[in-house]
């Protein structure tokens, strides 16, 4: 009787001992393996040169270090393409966590799994050559011609708080609301600060990010995780290595090193 | 009279009749059996359950119904002003094609490279280099508005096919009538206008719904260049509800649109073929 409580017990111990070492161990697709989605093309500052391999750009490093505290060699993280349509759409997915800036809302929250957020974005405006020098503040905002990237939680954020006097421009990515800038088609346009920033010093010439929301502006601010399918059992792996990745510092290493500082740019009014 | 008519109902035609009444129920019997199959198999599959929370979520359709069907008064919109400019297009396109003079062989040049050029290339892509390249060139406002701009490579594309539509039925003509035209001293011109264009246009009627009812789906592609149409009211709802119910219900508006349009064709179609017989 003695013996067998022994052996239960050292079975036990063997078994929690297994599961301290990888939490991951057989909830990934491929054993062994953690696939990470993300946008095809993935934009700078997320993911550097479109090249998440690399490990270079914030998301690509977040993803890198979230897998190496979950247990994963750089060797063991393969990389997949993914659409926002693909992500969302019911049935197995064909990689572990996606991460190209999903915010967080409820209303997806029923249908995918988010981690914890791994980063909290200001919403900023871009302002076109023909806005630069519109006033950073609500009244002044409303008389411009708005765009979005129509997938983003920009659209719901420009019609409940900037409230815009003419119709809106919607698009389907970055590159077809920068053209419409381009093209003096807009004035201006709502992005998460960070890809506001890119896109005024990089690709759109003569623009310029002429404010941001303060996070009381939103009812709830923009914060980015990781999607997952629902249900995933993986989720709590993921959750536990954000957990540990803000607790000592290294997410807001990862955030100084990729993302330049904001709070130069005007708040609101 | 009537009564006349009936008692000469002859075996024949009771007969037909008959198996007329026949077949309906067959047909009748047929079509139950696979609905109550698809009714009893598609719930049974494993994913069912997460697709109809996805696709067929009836909380998100009546939640979004209405701004959809707002976005598509401007589908509506961009299709009335589009129609009329394609067909004018279209036909001017036809007749350049179809000019006889020595001289004129610069605008029947002309008239190949364009259909050429404009079918061979996606719509999309039309979309994508009119509505943004152009007003890139830096035109003032209004006039970069990509209203006007994506409206043109509607335009252009389809009057592209229109015109070959037209083409055909101009040459459906027989040529013994521009002959007898000519001989009985009608102009070239006079000739094209009175004797052969109305009897061209006539015959191609019914491909020209074909191609109305394929404009009222491809408006959708201005989306992509910043309209927000159904489609692109459809996809906000899509992204911020992580869920594509709102897609299907901008399908259903379509085919509410598409369906008697295309029954209108077929009648169309079958009217004709029946006047050939």
């Amino acid at each position: 009787m003695k013996l067998f409580s022994t052996m239960v017990a050292i079975s036990a111990i063997a078994v929690s001992s297994a599961s301290a070492q990888s939490c991951a161990d057989g909830k990934t697709i491929t054993a062994g393996q953690l696939t990470i989605a993300t946008g095809n093309p993935a934009y700078f500052p997320w993911v550097l040169d479109d090249a998440p391999e690399s490990g270079q750009g914030f998301e690509a490093a977040v993803a890198y270090a979230v897998a190496g505290e979950m247990g994963f060699e750089k060797e063991a993280v393969t990389w997949v393409r993914s659409s926002f349509d693909e992500a969302i759409q019911p049935g197995a997915k064909n990689f572990d966590f996606n991460i190209q800036q999903y915010s967080i809302t409820a209303e997806r929250d029923k249908v995918v799994d988010f981690s914890l957020p791994y980063y909290t974005a200001a919403m900023a405006v871009l302002a076109g050559p023909s806005a630069v020098d519109t006033e950073p503040t609500l009244a002044a905002l409303k008389d411009l011609q708005w765009g979005a990237m129509g997938s983003t939680t920009a659209v719901p954020k420009l019609e409940a708080v900037i409230k815009p006097s003419k119709s809106l421009m919607l698009y389907g990515d970055n590159a077809d609301v920068n053209a419409a800038i381009s093209a003096n088609q807009i004035d201006a346009a709502l992005f998460d600060l960070p890809t506001a920033l890119f896109l005024s010093a990089v690709m759109i010439e003569g623009s310029k990010v002429i404010g941001q929301f303060a996070p009381d502006m939103n009812d709830s601010p923009d914060q980015f995780g990781m999607l997952m399918e629902e249900g995933n059992p993986l989720k709590s792996c993921v959750d536990a290595a954000l957990e540990t990745l803000s607790g000592n510092g290294t997410l807001a290493a990862i955030e100084a090193e990729w993302l330049q500082s904001t709070t130069g740019v005007p708040l609101i009014k | 009279m009537r009564s006349t008519r009936y008692k000469k109902t002859n075996r024949r035609q009771a007969y037909e009749a008959k198996r007329r009444r026949r077949s309906n129920i067959i047909a009748a019997i047929s079509t139950a059996i696979a609905a109550a199959f698809l009714y009893i198999l598609v719930p049974l599959t494993p994913g069912w359950s997460k697709v109809k929370l996805s696709f067929f979520n009836w909380d998100v359709l009546v939640k979004t119904f209405p701004k959809l069907l707002d976005a598509f008064l401007l589908n509506v919109m961009i299709f009335a002003w589009s129609a009329p400019l394609i067909a004018i297009l279209g036909l001017l396109i036809a007749l350049a094609r179809n000019t006889q003079s020595p001289a004129l062989f610069p605008l029947r040049i002309f008239g190949a490279t364009f259909t050429d050029v404009f079918r061979g290339v996606p719509v999309i892509l039309t979309v994508y280099l009119i509505g943004f390249g152009i007003p890139g060139l830096g035109l003032p406002r209004p006039w970069n508005s990509p209203y006007i701009w994506g409206t043109l490579a509607l335009v252009l594309t389809y009057s592209a096919y229109v015109a070959e539509i037209f083409r055909s039925g101009i040459e459906s003509v027989h040529k013994s009538q521009r002959a007898a035209a000519l001989s009985l001293g009608l102009s070239e011109r006079q000739a094209m206008r009175d004797v052969i264009l109305p009897q061209a246009i006539r015959n191609v009627v019914p491909s020209q719904m074909n191609m109305l009812i394929a404009l009222q789906k491809d408006v959708s592609l201005l989306s992509f260049i910043g309209p927000v149409e159904i489609f692109r009211q459809a996809g906000v709802f899509k992204s911020l509800m992580a869920n594509f119910t709102p897609y299907v219900g901008a399908a259903l508006i379509f085919l509410v649109v598409t369906i008697p349009s295309t029954r209108y064709a077929d009648y169309l179609m079958a009217r004709q073929m029946r006047a050939r017989e």
